[in-house]
């Protein structure tokens, strides 16, 4: 549709039986409400779009630090669980999955499966969290969170008769792939906490029948930043958990 | 060819009875409005009180380096007196100046629409700035920064005691109120237009904006990121930044002037879009060139993020990488030359008038040119290596951003005062302060390029005794400057009040804006206009028949 | 009312559970395999497999979850526009790092 045609449908509104039978989402300064849901929802990728550099910056100083010291960085990488992380990566999946749904669910105007799908995402938000919690602690119990007192003890002697011991100033750099892993890791559950914190405010408006008559575009939106949220766990997954597993 | 218009209504002219100054008052009604007009005043009273202590750090700078010794402050003090200049006339004086103020208050009226499209996220972003600003002040108050406003690690991260995570976070916060400001401006240019509004029958103004904000949405998030690092240096020890613990120092300067050096495109795109609006309007032709000059703004935001390395030629950086940048660095200049070209090629056979906003425009012209030449001096990588770190660069950039920007800014506020207030300002006296601006600033920055070839390092206190003459010079010439910036901040608020009622449209311009009344109503448009001519027709202005589209209301 | 070959608009496009269900296998046997490969050792593919899966994996998010592959061309060319700038910082940033060491032995 082109402002030509909006202007048509503006015409129709206006000469219409009733000028003001617009509904009542529709913000006074939009002319119809497809075009109200079309600026929300390009506002909303433009949005993005900046998230992608805010995290873009994180990343380009991985794949520097990961190229200058690889040894330091596969043995970081070793100490993660594979399975907390895979199990995350999961989670995080059905997630997305469970608020697809509810989009679906807005779409078709089913407010108790909204309502439910949304829960959904929440506990798997918070299970999300819950585990990286208890990575997190893991490191802090093995002195492998950079700042005074980080220790290079478990890289230069390992009590994994597996490891392969990195000379003391190449284990000093396992510091730099843990300053890049909480930071990287801190910011995505960062979006994480806020996104559902914002879950529990779409759940109770949810629960008023808010999206449910029409007027999606909260929810769509809110989907749109979970599934980013996602993507950049789908890239730190790899990046953070799986240099060379093999060894 | 040019066409002059004469429109009679503006002897007669009165202030409409409804206006969007008068639909609501009291504090309250300004300070939680939605308004995109309303909320530009607030964005040009609040940039203007920064602007004002930004300068009178400025003045300070020069006080001191009127003689060789450091002897008005101490060194340590004069390193935080021009951090905290560059921090507040940068992130809160010249990156919102044109956009948040004029931009946000034309976009809307230039595309035909009621608002922006998200205008509480507008509101939201007025109060992120203002709390940008109370950080990086209480920075200034609690004992201000020293890093200079590039926060240059491991000297910020390791070596100053000083505020330099307030301040970070100040100009973190800053920034996402200009990400905000950016995000409205391109959702609003493409959603919102008005029907026949196509691409090229935009005004050249909503295009630089347009460019500017892809920047703003671009680059911002980058800075961002770095400072959140460098402020995690400093207090957890993070050290990707460090290099004794391996980070490299580098990284930060990589990633700092990715946002930086596209962010001094955010400082000139806007102003070129007030330029080439007054530039038409006062010599009654269409901009020449119109496509080239819209697409050398998008030309110019795209180039701007390919050359950062240039601020980075002697920190050590790839010399293979420094050569290919500065090759880049000189594609840059191109766009904005064509843009001199053509609005040199509008001026000709136009029918020029010197009102103000044209007085400023050609300083704006004039100035930007000496300071986009000097530009390809410091991108030629042998030359750098002598100017560097020298007053050719604090030269070379205050002809663009104070020369350029903040002429463009006072171009655009006399330009389009008229219809933000419905006032005229005495034309003598502004007149007079544009040309005491210009005179005030070619002898405070021209010495500065001699200074600098002479090799006077920027950012100390004290100097040899040689460069006195050319340093006294500055000084004085930064006090005519100051007498130029003072002149508009008592004549505008006077004009509230005492100025001539200005009419729709004094400069008889052909923007949707100035076919309405002035000041506009709250909602902009009574009826949403439909486009069905080019941008800058002045013929159709001067076929348009007397009875105006707009009621008043 | 719309257009077919209009960019920037795009009608409302309805994706069903049946779609989003597929994709989230995908993502599901994606991640497995991803896990799995990291085990055996390719020398050089390791990262390049790493990372290829999760462009597929983030494709296929953005595409179908996130509804580009529905949506009009102005978002198609927001997305790209983000990956667009996100890889010039990295190539640009990366002239430097390469070369940095060039002629210095
Ligand atoms: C037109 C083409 C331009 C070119 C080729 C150019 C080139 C350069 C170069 C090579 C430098 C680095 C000098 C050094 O540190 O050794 C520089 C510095 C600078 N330029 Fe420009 N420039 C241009 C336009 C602008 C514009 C339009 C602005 C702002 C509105 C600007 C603002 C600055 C600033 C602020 C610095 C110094 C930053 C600092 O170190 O504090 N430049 N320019
Ligand atoms: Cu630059």
């Amino acid at each position: 549709m082109d402002s030509q045609s909006i202007a048509a449908t503006h015409g129709e509104l206006v000469g219409g039986v009733d000028p003001h039978s617009h509904p009542a989402f529709l913000r006074h300064h939009f002319e119809t409400v497809a075009q109200q849901r079309e600026a929300a929802s390009f506002g909303m990728w433009v949005f993005l779009l900046t998230e992608v550099m805010f995290f873009g910056g994180m990343f380009c100083a991985y794949l520097i630090f990961r190229n200058w010291y690889h040894p330091a960085f596969v043995a970081g990488s070793n100490t993660l669980s594979i399975t907390l992380g895979t199990t995350n990566t999961a989670v995080l999946i059905c997630s997305s999955l469970t608020m697809a749904m509810a989009v679906y669910s807005a779409e078709m105007r089913r407010r108790g499966q909204l309502i439910a799908f949304l829960l959904l995402t929440i506990v798997l938000g918070l299970a999300f969290l819950g585990i990286k919690a208890v990575e997190y602690k893991e490191k802090f119990d093995l002195h492998h969170v950079p700042g005074p007192n980080f220790s290079i003890q478990e890289f230069v002697h390992p009590t994994n008769p597996k490891a392969i011991p990195l000379a003391p100033d190449m284990a000093e750099k396992t510091q730099i792939y843990f300053s890049l892993y909480f930071a990287m890791t801190g910011m995505h559950a960062l979006h994480m906490i806020i996104g559902i914190s914002l879950l529990f405010f779409l759940v109770a408006k949810a629960y008023q029948g808010a999206y449910t008559a029409g007027h999606i575009m909260p929810i769509e939106n809110f989907g749109l930043y979970w599934h980013f949220v996602d993507i950049v766990w789908i890239f730190l997954f790899p990046l953070l958990y799986l240099i060379s597993r093999y060894r | 060819m040019s066409t002059i218009v004469s429109l009679p209504d503006q002897a007669t002219a009165k202030l409409p009875h409804k206006s969007y100054l008068n639909e609501e008052y009291g504090l309250k009604s300004w300070l939680l409005t939605g308004d995109h007009k309303r909320i530009a005043i607030l964005y040009l009273i609040s940039i203007t009180f920064f602007f004002v202590i930004g300068g009178v750090l400025a003045g300070l700078i020069r006080l001191e380096l009127l003689t060789p010794p450091a002897d008005l402050m101490s060194t340590d003090t004069y390193n935080k007196v021009f951090s905290m200049h560059g921090i507040i006339m940068i992130f809160l004086f010249l990156v919102p100046s044109v956009p948040a103020t004029i931009g946000n208050f034309l976009i809307p009226l230039m595309v035909g629409a009621r608002d922006l499209a998200f205008p509480k996220i507008n509101l939201l972003s007025w109060y992120l700035y203002v709390i940008g600003g109370i950080f990086i002040l209480s920075a200034m108050v609690l004992g201000g920064v020293d890093t200079g406003w590039t926060f240059t690690t491991p000297l910020s991260t390791h070596y100053l005691n000083t505020h330099v995570v307030t301040a970070a976070m100040g100009i973190f916060v800053a920034g996402f109120s200009s990400i905000l400001t950016g995000l409205n401006f391109i959702v609003t240019i493409h959603r919102m237009r008005c029907p026949g509004m196509t691409w090229f029958r935009l005004p050249l103004f909503v295009w630089g904006h347009y460019a500017t904000s892809i920047i703003m949405i671009l680059g911002t998030p980058v800075l961002a990121i770095t400072l959140v690092l460098v402020a995690l240096e400093r207090t957890i020890n993070i050290g990707v930044f460090d290099p004794t613990k391996g980070g490299d120092p580098l990284l930060f300067q990589h990633l700092f002037w990715f946002y930086s050096h596209p962010a001094v495109y955010i400082m000139i795109l806007p102003g070129m879009a007030v330029i080439s609006e007054v530039i038409s309007t006062f010599s009654r032709k269409r901009v020449f060139g119109y496509t080239a000059v819209a697409f050398s703004s998008v030309a110019i935001a795209v180039f701007g993020f390919l050359v950062w390395e240039h601020h980075m030629f002697i920190m050590g950086v790839s010399q293979y990488s420094a050569l290919v940048f500065s090759l880049l660095t000189m594609l840059v200049a191109v766009p904005s030359a064509i843009k001199i070209f053509n609005w040199s090629m509008t001026l000709y056979q136009g029918s020029i008038t010197f009102e103000t906003p044209m007085l400023y425009a050609f300083g704006f012209i004039g100035l930007f040119t000496i300071g986009g030449l000097t530009g390809i001096f410091l991108a030629t990588l042998g030359m750098d290596v002598h100017l560097t770190e020298t007053y050719f660069i604090v030269a070379h950039f205050h002809f663009v951003m104070v020369g350029g920007m903040l002429m463009a800014y006072l171009a655009g506020v006399h330009f389009w005062w008229p219809k933000m207030t419905g006032r005229m300002y005495p034309e003598a006296i502004s007149k007079l302060s544009a040309i005491v601006t210009f005179i005030g600033f070619i002898v405070t920055f021209f010495p500065q390029f001699l200074l600098g070839y002479l090799g006077m390092p920027r950012r100390y206190a004290a100097y040899p005794a040689d460069f006195q003459v050319l340093n006294v010079f500055s000084t004085a010439g930064a006090s005519i400057l100051g007498i130029g910036y003072l002149m508009p901040m008592l004549y505008l608020p006077w004009s509230l009040i005492y100025g001539k009622i200005a009419g729709n449209n004094p400069w008889q311009a052909t923007g949707l804006e100035w076919q309405i009344q002035s000041p506009p109503l709250t909602e902009n448009y009574v009826e949403i206009p439909i486009m069905d001519h080019e941008a800058y027709d002045y013929e159709w202005l001067a076929n348009k028949t007397v009875h105006e589209v707009q009621t008043v209301g | 009312m719309s257009e077919k070959n209009d960019p920037e608009h795009q009608e409302q496009h309805i994706v069903g559970p049946k779609v989003y269900l597929l994709v989230f296998l995908a993502l599901m046997v994606l991640t497995a395999t991803t896990t799995g490969v990291a085990f055996i050792d390719l020398g050089v593919f390791n990262p390049i497999i790493a990372l290829a899966i999760a462009c597929v994996k983030a494709s296929l998010v953005v595409l179908f979850f996130m509804h580009i592959h529905y949506s009009s061309r102005l978002l198609k060319m927001t997305v790209l526009a983000g990956l667009f700038t996100f890889l010039l910082l990295i190539t640009l940033t990366m002239t430097d790092y390469i070369s940095r060491a060039w002629g210095m032995w």
